[in-house]
């Protein structure tokens, strides 16, 4: 964990200099391509809402660059958890780490909602998620890159408001990337959108994942997609993480196999099951 | 467009224009109308001169500079009224609007006031400050106020809360968080006040001026009452409609440009 650390620090550091040096500035991609990935420890996590106990202890380890989904009933606190996990709420008992020094800019989120700023062309908008290194001279290429690797390049000068939903949360997942993030978590990114606009958009994010290595949370209510992205499904009821299921079938993944069926269905009787219990 | 553009496009130059013309029809028609009622003697003169006699009337005033005049005093009364009611209604919208003890310490007491309407203060204003020109610019402001305070108000506290959230997320400071993401937010229900506050800048001056003024449009209009000049009269008040209308005018124009990532402002 110590070279991580110490490569994030010198990340900082060269992208001060890279106006002047492209040699360096390659080097940092490299590197951050090699380290991308953080593991996550949870101990004993807590987090009421007034008298609403949402999360009674969890317990998780996540080895870095794991693609974990979460899966619930509707109101069992998955959001919750991955906004505790982004930093927006406060932990009431228990612990996150990532072992290591994080910087804001290695954790991104994206939400079912684009969030896209309307009155900021698509190019801005995936600056945003520069952060700090926003007004650095190469800002727009590293946006146009970002956008390029979700395929929309060809889009930098729109506005939000022509974009089709598909597409807004294209931008928004360039946004998310374009700072390297080294833990991506995702709450229902595609639950607002058509079914083959989903499988494709799910395509792109295994992609995105698999070339950058970033650590994914990604929290849905569609099992069958939990199934065909994460390595590892997380069921979540009465506050505590009922379930852990590896998925361990090989990439790329044949939708509709009988091995990602029956696990589905295994996946899904025992959220049922918790649903009976109640 | 370029000079090549209008030698091969002739026709997408000419549409819009024939388009534009359209909207002047009805007022036009009711020019022509006015005049053969008047000259047919169906409206009698007394009543409602022709508009060729206010037209003339217009020209003899212009030809003496005292059109001129009272046209720059009252242009000059109604925007100076309206940046420093505009300004402070700005000012107090957006403290009110992003920080809560400001609001708790400020915001009963403006809407109370509110209530109050300004054109009633006129006889106390009178008494405070005479007929000169801060009488009149004060009631312009305190009537262009409450438009601008409420709505930029309003607009601040509308704005999505998810984007505020996205920004914070994505590490903006307080300034950056207000420049990127609340005012552009906030700023389609302020142009909604501006537009307000610019009738109501109108409106006050008139009867400001009509009651205690020495100069301007309004009183140019109450100097021709006394005197039987309805030709006058009538052309002071085609003014103030112009004005009205060159007003709104601009401020859509300033709405259009600076909101071009409306959808809403891309087709007429
Ligand atoms: N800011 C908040 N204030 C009060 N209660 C909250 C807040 N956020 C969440 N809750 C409550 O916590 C519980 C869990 O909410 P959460 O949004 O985490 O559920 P979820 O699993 O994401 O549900 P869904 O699948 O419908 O998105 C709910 O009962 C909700 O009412
Ligand atoms: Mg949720």
């Amino acid at each position: 964990m110590q070279t991580v650390l110490r490569t994030a620090l010198s990340e900082t550091e060269l992208a001060s200099r890279a106006s002047f040096a492209p040699q360096a500035r390659l080097e940092r991609e490299e590197r951050r391509v090699q380290t991308s990935g953080l593991p996550l420890n949870i101990r004993g996590l807590r987090k009421s809402f007034g008298d609403n106990e949402v999360l009674r202890g969890i317990d998780l380890h996540i080895p870095a660059g794991q693609f974990v989904a979460i899966v619930g009933k509707s109101g069992c606190g998955k959001s919750t958890l991955l906004r505790l996990i982004a930093g927006l709420e406060k932990i009431d008992a228990g612990s996150i780490s990532f072992g290591d020094d994080v910087l804001p800019q290695d954790i991104r989120v994206m939400f079912q909602e684009p969030r896209l700023l309307p009155w900021a062309r698509v190019l801005s908008n995936v600056e945003v998620g520069l952060g700090r290194d926003c007004a650095s001279s190469d800002a727009h290429a590293r946006a146009g890159k970002a956008l390029a690797e979700v395929g929309l390049a060809d889009k930098r000068d729109q506005w939000p408001s022509v974009l089709s939903g598909g597409q807004k949360q294209r931008v928004a997942l360039a946004r998310a990337l374009v700072s390297r993030p080294r833990v991506l978590a995702f709450d229902e990114p595609l639950g607002a959108l058509d079914a083959l606009t989903r499988i494709s958009m799910q395509r792109l994010l295994e992609r995105v994942w698999r070339d950058q290595g970033f650590t994914a949370i990604l929290v849905t209510h569609d099992v069958s997609e939990a199934v065909a992205l994460a390595d590892r499904v997380l069921v979540i009821d009465e506050g505590r993480i009922a379930h852990d299921v590896m998925v361990n079938t090989i990439r790329p993944r044949e939708r509709g196999s009988a091995e990602l069926a029956r696990l589905e269905g295994s996946i899904l009787s025992r959220l049922l099951s918790a649903d009976d219990h109640t | 467009m370029s000079l090549v553009d209008r030698v091969f496009l002739p026709r997408k130059i000419r549409l819009p224009r024939v388009e534009g013309l359209v909207q002047w029809i009805v007022p036009l028609a009711i020019v022509v109308v006015w005049q053969v009622a008047s000259v047919t003697g169906f409206v009698p003169v007394r009543v409602l001169p022709a508009p060729s006699d206010v037209a003339l009337a217009g020209w003899k005033l212009l030809l003496s500079g005292e059109l001129i005049r009272n046209i720059w005093v009252s242009f000059w009364r109604a925007s100076i009224g309206f940046l420093i009611g505009g300004s402070i209604g700005f000012a107090f919208g957006l403290a009110n609007g992003l920080s809560q003890l400001s609001a708790k310490l400020t915001d009963t007491t403006l809407q109370m006031v509110r209530n109050v309407p300004h054109l009633a203060l006129i006889p106390l204003v009178i008494l405070w400050f005479g007929i000169d020109e801060s009488a009149k610019l004060f009631l312009v402001a305190l009537g262009v106020f409450f438009p601008i305070y409420l709505n930029t108000l309003h607009g601040i506290r509308t704005v999505d809360p998810q984007l505020i959230e996205m920004g914070r997320i994505y590490g903006m400071t307080d300034g950056e968080l207000f420049r990127r993401v609340i005012f552009p937010g906030a700023l389609p229900s302020i142009f909604v006040g501006i537009r307000f506050a610019l009738g109501i800048m109108w409106l006050t001056l008139i009867v400001a001026e009509t009651i205690a003024a020495s100069s301007g449009l309004g009183y140019m209009a109450m100097q021709a009452r006394e005197f039987m000049l309805i030709d006058v009269v009538v052309l002071s008040i085609l003014i103030y409609a112009l004005l009205g209308k060159l007003a709104d005018t601009a401020s859509r124009v300033l709405e259009r440009l600076m909101l071009s990532w409306h959808p809403a402002y891309w087709k007429r």
